[in-house]
């Protein structure tokens, strides 16, 4: 049994057939094929599974794919507008703020949507932004820098 | 901010090459590569610690219209390889055929259309048990009623795996009978699980035409898992092609062979097409390597003005159902016996003994350098387990027994030869970074306080530790795995045009060897770091070696490539004086990419200039090849030994238990940094991983061996919040015998910062009388500690 859904992924419109018990997560890289989106652990704990749906983060791994029928999925391959970086993926080469690179789609994720919603956060709002992802590499404090360039490069821009 | 030094000839700041990938998504994990017609596998594991098996049935499953194959034990055993050999010359079950000896135990798979179906799949098959009664506690496992696990091995009557010793016992008891001061702790490296995000997995792609199997797999060591597939399998090495593409963090987890990968190749071959399996997390964490598990009991022999003079240590290792730990064979405790640490002792010995029990396989993982996390955490509790018997300043104990710059080399009481230190300049530095004294009177007043009644508020604590690392195994004269000696292979190639193409065996988990390597290639020949490529990850397209582990791939394929581009280099020296037809005696290299000749630097060629030549027509001396390209493998003469002196200082509220860390100074010495926003990177990573120990992490269980930490809802992992803003410094103390200098670092921060936070902890509970407390330190666990219980006897305990 399988249900139509239609999901605008990037501001792209995708109409499939899925089980109605297809994770978000395993719509997005098994239909889609948009493998930057990743998957970790199952229970809502990790968050490298994250993406924004209507804009805001969600762990993709928790999120049934007929849930996002017409709705709005943002995922890391949609960051890159025009050719040009954002300034958050910047902010993650300019700082060091990936390793293995496993957690990084969502980790940017959220610190987009923070700093659409914060343009000049401290260094505890970062923190608490990302707190709900996990990252076992880079002891977070180059994500927390990568964040604060990213927001300044916005600010004076 | 991190700065970059623009653009890089060599070694310094640089922005890593990989990165371009990853931050668009682009990355290429195994989880992310699909073949044309690829079907899905799915383990069926076992729910008993231990149980006979009486009977599987199948049937349901098979007729389930997506499965392709259902594959058991028994399946396994008509192709001989229900069995497969360990890295420690144990065995271990693919698929139990007849008992089943650790909750999760593989007992069947199955392959289907897929990943959703073959889980259903699972549901469909029944497994009859009995079950038996467990162990679960390593401290009773010798016990001589306790059930025997392994009644599969011939002559295997207890639970016994092994006895190991180091050091001299005579020298060691003798010190202790003539010392003034003894002090004893029980200490308790608890099961921790490294649990890299991503978990692990493979793709078997198994040609019946061209006889070829293909193995995609997130493995830390490709060569080495050739090798063992072709003694298991018995498919012929040439014929088989591991690929390790990118991974979701390693952290040890991925070096072993796991019975999913052999059950994905046999999917494979029974179907005739391409099979993925993805373990889950849980089955990540009940299943694949864990880490520690080692029940120390260590002595410390003292003058009475805190000299330490020996140290003595026993230790029960739980290795789990099966012996699988991945480390040199030679020393199946690891390198545990660097448990003398950073001081200068008369004497020490250890005895170590290995058990069996209804647990997961394992125990080297979670960058331990084989065992170093454990011995440094030791050492490092029992120093402070003196300074508290003695009344001292655990700094100022550390100092009068650290090493002495003018003792390096430095023999160590248990068979090392320490290659370069300067250890208490690092001390001194990390001291003077936290602001030790300042913080030590901020810490009497509150204590002052609190002794005249006031108890409101959190009780300051300081903790230090200092370490030494011993990393980059080889030599292969003393070290292998399996038979296969511990030495790296690299290959370079300059091509016509003067760009590079660097092959190495070391395989890249997140630690950036697309960057670090193309570095030492352009400090050797002066190629730009963006016009080399670094191949690796893919035994059809790199040369052998034993893969990224145990801090060893700057020591030895680090090694590996600076020595390659100077075969290479020479190489051009010749090209060089056929072009400037001079002798090749009269050319110097300037050190920025040209040989020149001596004494008139504007007479040179630079080594694009070369390459081109040796690619042409140009007449050659007598045995000078042309083309420009050289290969080595690299034995190391010995380990690189970095170092290290952190400080922790946290604020422990005792009336919730909760610990707050609120600074945390790391001094590394690492040897010559090759880019020093990379090694900075690493050390985060590492003390966060000391957070997560000291404080939450814990594989724990019950009385009947099943796992209480089997998904990250309970077994906990540090966040942002948790982590403080860490701040580093270090000091470059070089190896002598390293090419370029440098040392391993990968692992160093995860050994040696759990102690730091333990000792903080400790140290801010002194009021109370605590002189130990067993990890990890929840607030539950700091309660008990509160109240008189700081031993964790039940591992039942969270």
């Amino acid at each position: 049994m399988t249900t139509r859904i239609t999901v605008t992924v990037n501001g792209e419109e995708h109409t499939a057939e899925v089980e109605p018990r297809t994770l978000l997560v395993h719509f997005l890289r098994d239909q889609l094929g948009l493998t930057g989106t990743h998957w970790g652990c199952d229970t809502s704990n990790c968050g490298v599974c994250t993406v924004t749906l209507d804009g805001t983060p969600v762990k993709s791994c928790t999120v049934l794919a007929v849930m996002a029928h017409n709705h709005s999925v943002g995922t890391v391959e949609g960051l890159e507008r025009d050719g040009k970086l954002d300034p958050v993926q910047q902010g993650f080469v300019e700082c060091h703020g990936l390793q293995c690179g496993f957690c990084t789609p969502g980790m940017m994720l959220t610190a987009r949507w923070l700093l659409d919603n914060n343009p000049d956060p401290s260094e505890t709002e970062i923190r608490e932004a990302i707190s709900g992802q996990s990252c076992r590499c880079t002891g977070y404090e180059n994500i927390v820098r990568s964040v604060q360039w990213a927001a300044r490069q916005e600010v004076t821009r | 901010m991190t700065t970059v030094d623009k653009p890089s000839m060599g070694f310094g700041r640089m922005h890593r090459k990989e990165d371009a990938r990853f931050i668009r998504g682009r990355g290429t994990y195994v989880d992310d590569v699909r073949l044309p017609g690829m079907l899905h596998g799915a383990v069926l594991r076992s729910p008993f610690a231990h149980a006979r098996i009486v009977s599987i049935d199948t049937r349901a499953a098979e007729a389930h219209p997506k499965v392709k194959a259902v594959i058991t034990g028994k399946t396994l055993e008509g192709l001989k390889l229900a069995w497969m050999p360990t890295l420690s010359y144990d065995t271990q079950a693919v698929l139990a055929t007849d008992k089943v000896r650790f909750q999760g135990q593989e007992v069947a798979f199955v392959v289907a259309e897929d990943k959703y179906s073959a889980r259903d799949a699972l549901e469909l098959i029944d497994v009859e048990y009995e079950p038996l009664p467990a162990v679960v506690d390593a401290r009773r496992a010798l016990d001589p009623d306790a059930p025997v696990i392994r009644d599969d091995k011939e002559n295997q009557n207890g639970n016994h795996i092994f006895d190991w010793t180091a050091g001299d016992k005579a020298a060691t008891d003798a010190a202790f009978a003539r010392a003034e001061v003894v002090v004893k702790q029980d200490v308790l490296y608890p099961r921790v699980h490294p649990a890299p995000l991503e978990t692990c997995g493979a793709l078997a792609d198994f040609d019946k035409v061209t006889g070829k199997l293909t193995m995609w797999c997130n493995t830390q060591a490709p060569h080495a898992h050739r090798t063992v597939y072709a003694l298991v399998a018995g498919l012929p090495e040439h014929k088989i092609r591991v690929i390790s593409p990118d991974i979701g963090g390693g952290f040890g987890n991925k070096v072993p062979i796991y019975p999913g990968y052999v059950c994905a190749i046999v999917g494979s071959i029974v179907t005739g097409k391409p099979v993925k399996w993805m373990e889950d997390r849980s089955e990540n964490l009940m299943s694949t390597g864990f880490a520690r598990d080692y029940h120390m009991s260590g002595e410390v022999a003292a003058t009475r003005d805190g000299k330490i003079t020996a140290v003595r240590v026993k230790v029960i290792a739980d290795h789990g159902a099966f012996n699988g730990t991945a480390q040199p064979t030679k020393y199946p405790a690891g390198f545990f016996h660097v448990f003398t640490g950073s001081y200068d002792l008369e004497a020490a010995h250890c005895e170590v003994t290995g058990v069996y029990t209804n647990k997961a396989p394992g125990g080297v993982a979670y960058a331990c350098s084989f065992r170093i996390t454990e011995a440094a955490y030791l050492i490092e509790r029992l120093v402070d387990v003196l300074a508290f018997d003695l009344g001292m300043d655990p700094a100022q104990l550390r100092m009068k027994n650290l090493l002495r710059a003018e003792q390096f080399p430095y023999s160590s009481p248990t068979g090392w030869e320490y290659d370069s230190g300067d250890y208490p300049r690092a001390l001194q530095l990390a001291l003077d970074m936290v602001g030790y004294d300042e913080i030590r009177r901020e810490q009497a007043a509150v204590r002052e306080r609190w002794a005249a009644g006031d108890r409101s508020g959190t009780l300051p604590g300081v903790g230090i530790s200092f370490f030494t690392e011993a990393v980059g195994a080889g030599p292969r004269k003393h070290m292998d795995i399996l038979g296969l000696g511990m030495a790296d292979g690299a290959e370079l190639r300059v091509h016509p045009t003067g760009k590079a193409v660097l092959r190495i065996s070391v395989q890249s988990q997140g630690q950036g060897h697309e960057t670090t390597y193309a570095q030492i290639v352009a400090h050797e020949l002066g190629i730009p770091p963006d016009d080399i490529e670094v191949v690796h990850g893919d035994t059809d397209q790199t040369p052998f070696g034993l893969g990224t582990y145990g801090s060893r791939s700057t020591p030895v394929s680090g090694a590996a490539t600076a020595v390659v581009a100077r075969k290479v280099r020479e190489r051009a020296r010749l090209v060089a004086s056929a072009m400037l037809e001079v002798s090749a005696d009269d050319l110097e290299w300037d050190g920025a990419g040209r040989w020149v000749v001596r004494g008139s630097t504007e007479q040179g060629r630079t080594i694009q200039e070369i390459a081109l030549a040796a690619h042409s027509s140009l007449e050659l001396p007598d045995g000078v090849e042309g083309h420009l390209d050289a290969t080595t493998v690299y034995n190391p003469p010995n380990l690189t030994f970095p170092f290290g002196a952190y400080v922790c200082v946290v604020d422990v509220d005792p009336g919730t238990g909760q610990v707050k860390v609120r600074r945390f100074v790391a001094v590394d010495d690492c040897g010559v940094r090759i880019n020093p926003t990379i090694v900075e990177g690493q050390v985060h990573g590492g003390l966060a991983d000391g957070i997560g120990m000291a404080l939450m992490q814990l594989i724990a269980f019950d009385e009947d061996g099943n796992c209480l930490g089997a998904s990250f809802m309970d077994y906990l992992l540090p966040t942002s919040v948790e982590c403080p803003s860490w701040e580093l410094g270090e000091t470059v103390t070089p190896s002598p015998h390293h090419p370029i200098g440098a040392k391993g670092v990968g692992e160093s921060a995860t050994v040696g910062s759990p102690a730091a936070v333990v000792n903080a902890v400790v140290d801010a509970l002194k009021p109370y009388g605590v002189r130990h407390a067993d990890m990890p330190l929840t607030p539950a666990q700091v309660w008990r500690v509160i109240q008189g219980s700081p031993l964790r006897t039940d591992l039942a305990i969270t």
